[in-house]
């Protein structure tokens, strides 16, 4: 018997349910996406046709380099002069690269976008090509295609501000843009025949929308409700087979772990420190005893010496506040103080509260890098980070467990109502 | 120098301040939650909510009018790296 070709193998577009088609295209080669990605087996970019009665619509487009085989399997089944509705879910270059070439071909075609996508549209399209009329839908807005409706759902950041979920309503289809997508390349494009892709799901999942958990659960909200058969995402292989446990799975993983760990009421503080003669340690240990005299906060205290990073991180994202202690070495903090502080990317650190502190020679330096550092992370740093020569003395020791407390109680909120201030007399 | 007074209702502090004064050189300062991003009226991260004393803010630019409605911000909402304060004003992270 001869073995049937795999499914994107063919260059026709793939039909998976009545008049609906993959239009997408293959990349097998890519090892780096975006920088800060691998993939051991490179990536699709999924687009989609929905054929209706009054009309033809386009979801999404592929990487531009691409644009020949989207073209082609667009051509295998409908004719540009039919397409009247083009929705983007998400405008990053991989799946908006075929954009102006099909808005050049399709005419009469009405482009739907988030509102959130306007400026990105206009970044991405720049002065020289010519502009787009478009219209922005939010949830619950539709697009009739005759016998079949397309109604958007409002997803803001999964994982750029701009992106949106389509919902095919007759069929129960989900297009739904990079969530629930991976970077793996199978030509036979299902998950019910693609190769073991759980993996790539889940790495997928933590450098794209790890950083965004909250919005997840927000989409989540909109997307639970509703009947699924299929989930088209606009990366790896599409998911008809049992569609909802993929829904499960991206509740579990945004789901806080720390909550089952420590109290409804608890906030968890992580001291991060490191120290060469013991001194940044010492000052460590009596900022980390003031913080654990006050009640519902839950005091943890690491040298930096003795862990990974990656841990660290996973620590970090479900910690309330912050505190690194490096002393100063020839001007600047040191390198696993640096390594851990650059390694944050995949976390979501906005609105957490953050302190520095250290030992130093002659200069000290560290403590007030380490607090720009944070405020560049959307950490807020209430209290400037106490900073003391050499070897700290009891005076000294007697500080840094006061600035323990002081941390402590601005993270339960015990801190006194302070006088009005006046700004010239803050730092 | 005429000063205005704005509280940060997250942290429930007040400091005085010369008129003029942008809100993002006050927060930073005292610790209020209100978070920068750009620090340049793109980003839309610093919007804050506005309590009190709406109108003693300075009126909004069209830029920044622009950024407030491209990030759906609320009625009396404003990006704390451009505001300024003319008088007496309460605010809170948006």
């Amino acid at each position: 018997m001869k073995p049937q070709p795999n499914t994107a193998d063919t260059r026709g577009a793939v039909g998976f349910a009545p008049g609906v088609y993959w239009i997408g295209a293959m990349d097998p080669t890519l090892r780096t996406f975006d920088i800060i990605l691998k993939t051991a087996n490179g990536t699709s970019y999924n687009a989609y046709l929905v054929r209706g009665s009054d009309g033809v619509a386009i979801v999404d487009t592929v990487k531009e380099n691409f644009s020949g085989e989207f073209f082609r399997r667009l051509e295998s089944v409908a004719d540009y002069s039919e397409i009247r509705a083009i929705v983007l879910n998400h405008l990053e270059p991989d799946h908006s690269g075929a954009l102006p070439e099909l808005m050049r071909r399709a005419p009469r075609a009405q482009l739907y976008i988030s509102q959130r996508a306007t400026s990105m549209l206009k970044g991405l399209l720049k002065p020289q090509d010519r502009t787009f009329s478009y219209q922005t839908v939010t949830t619950g807005d539709t697009v009739s295609l005759g016998d079949r409706t397309m109604r958007f759902l409002h997803t803001p950041f999964l994982h750029w501000p701009d992106t949106q979920c389509t919902y095919l309503v007759e069929d129960q289809i989900l297009f739904s843009g990079d969530v629930f997508g991976c970077h793996f390349c199978d030509s036979r494009l299902f998950n019910d025949k693609a190769g073991d892709f759980r993996f790539s799901f889940d790495y997928y999942y933590a450098h794209i929308m790890r950083p965004f958990k909250q919005h997840v659960l927000n989409a989540l909200e909109l997307i639970e409700p509703l009947p699924l058969r299929i989930i088209a995402p606009t990366h790896g292989p599409i998911l008809r087979d049992r569609p909802q446990r993929y829904v499960a799975h991206y509740r579990e993983l945004s789901t806080s772990s720390l909550a089952g760990e420590i109290g409804a009421h608890e906030k968890s503080l992580i001291i991060f420190y490191m120290s060469s003669y013991g001194n940044t340690a010492r000052m460590a240990e009596a900022i980390h005893a003031g913080a654990e005299g006050i009640e519902g906060v839950r005091v943890s205290l690491f040298d930096l010496e003795g862990g990974e990073v990656e841990p660290f991180v996973d620590l970090i994202e479900e910690a309330d506040a912050l505190l690194f202690g490096s002393p100063t070495i020839n001007g600047d903090a040191v390198k696993p103080v640096w390594d851990l502080l650059s390694s944050l990317a995949v976390v979501n650190l906005k609105g957490k509260l953050g302190a520095a502190f250290g030992s130093y020679g002659w200069t000290g330096e560290a403590v007030r890098m380490i607090e720009d550092r944070m405020r560049g992370l959307k950490m807020r740093v209430p209290v400037s980070g106490i900073r003391i020569k050499l070897i700290p003395s009891e005076e000294e020791l007697r500080a840094c467990h006061e600035f323990g407390c002081d941390i402590a109680s601005i993270l339960t909120g015990r801190r006194d109502h302070r006088a009005v201030l006046d700004l010239a007399d803050l730092v | 120098m005429p000063k205005a007074r704005i509280t940060f209702a997250d942290i429930e502090q007040t400091v005085s301040v010369p008129v003029g004064t942008r809100v993002i050189e006050v927060s930073e300062r005292v610790g209020s939650g209100i978070i920068y991003g750009c620090r340049e009226c793109d980003c839309g991260t610093c919007i804050m909510h506005v309590e009190e004393g709406w109108n003693n803010l300075s009126e909004p630019s069209v830029l920044e009018e622009k950024v407030l409605r491209d990030n759906m911000a609320s009625r009396h909402d404003r990006l704390a790296c451009q505001a300024q304060i003319i008088g007496d004003v309460k605010v809170k992270p948006a």
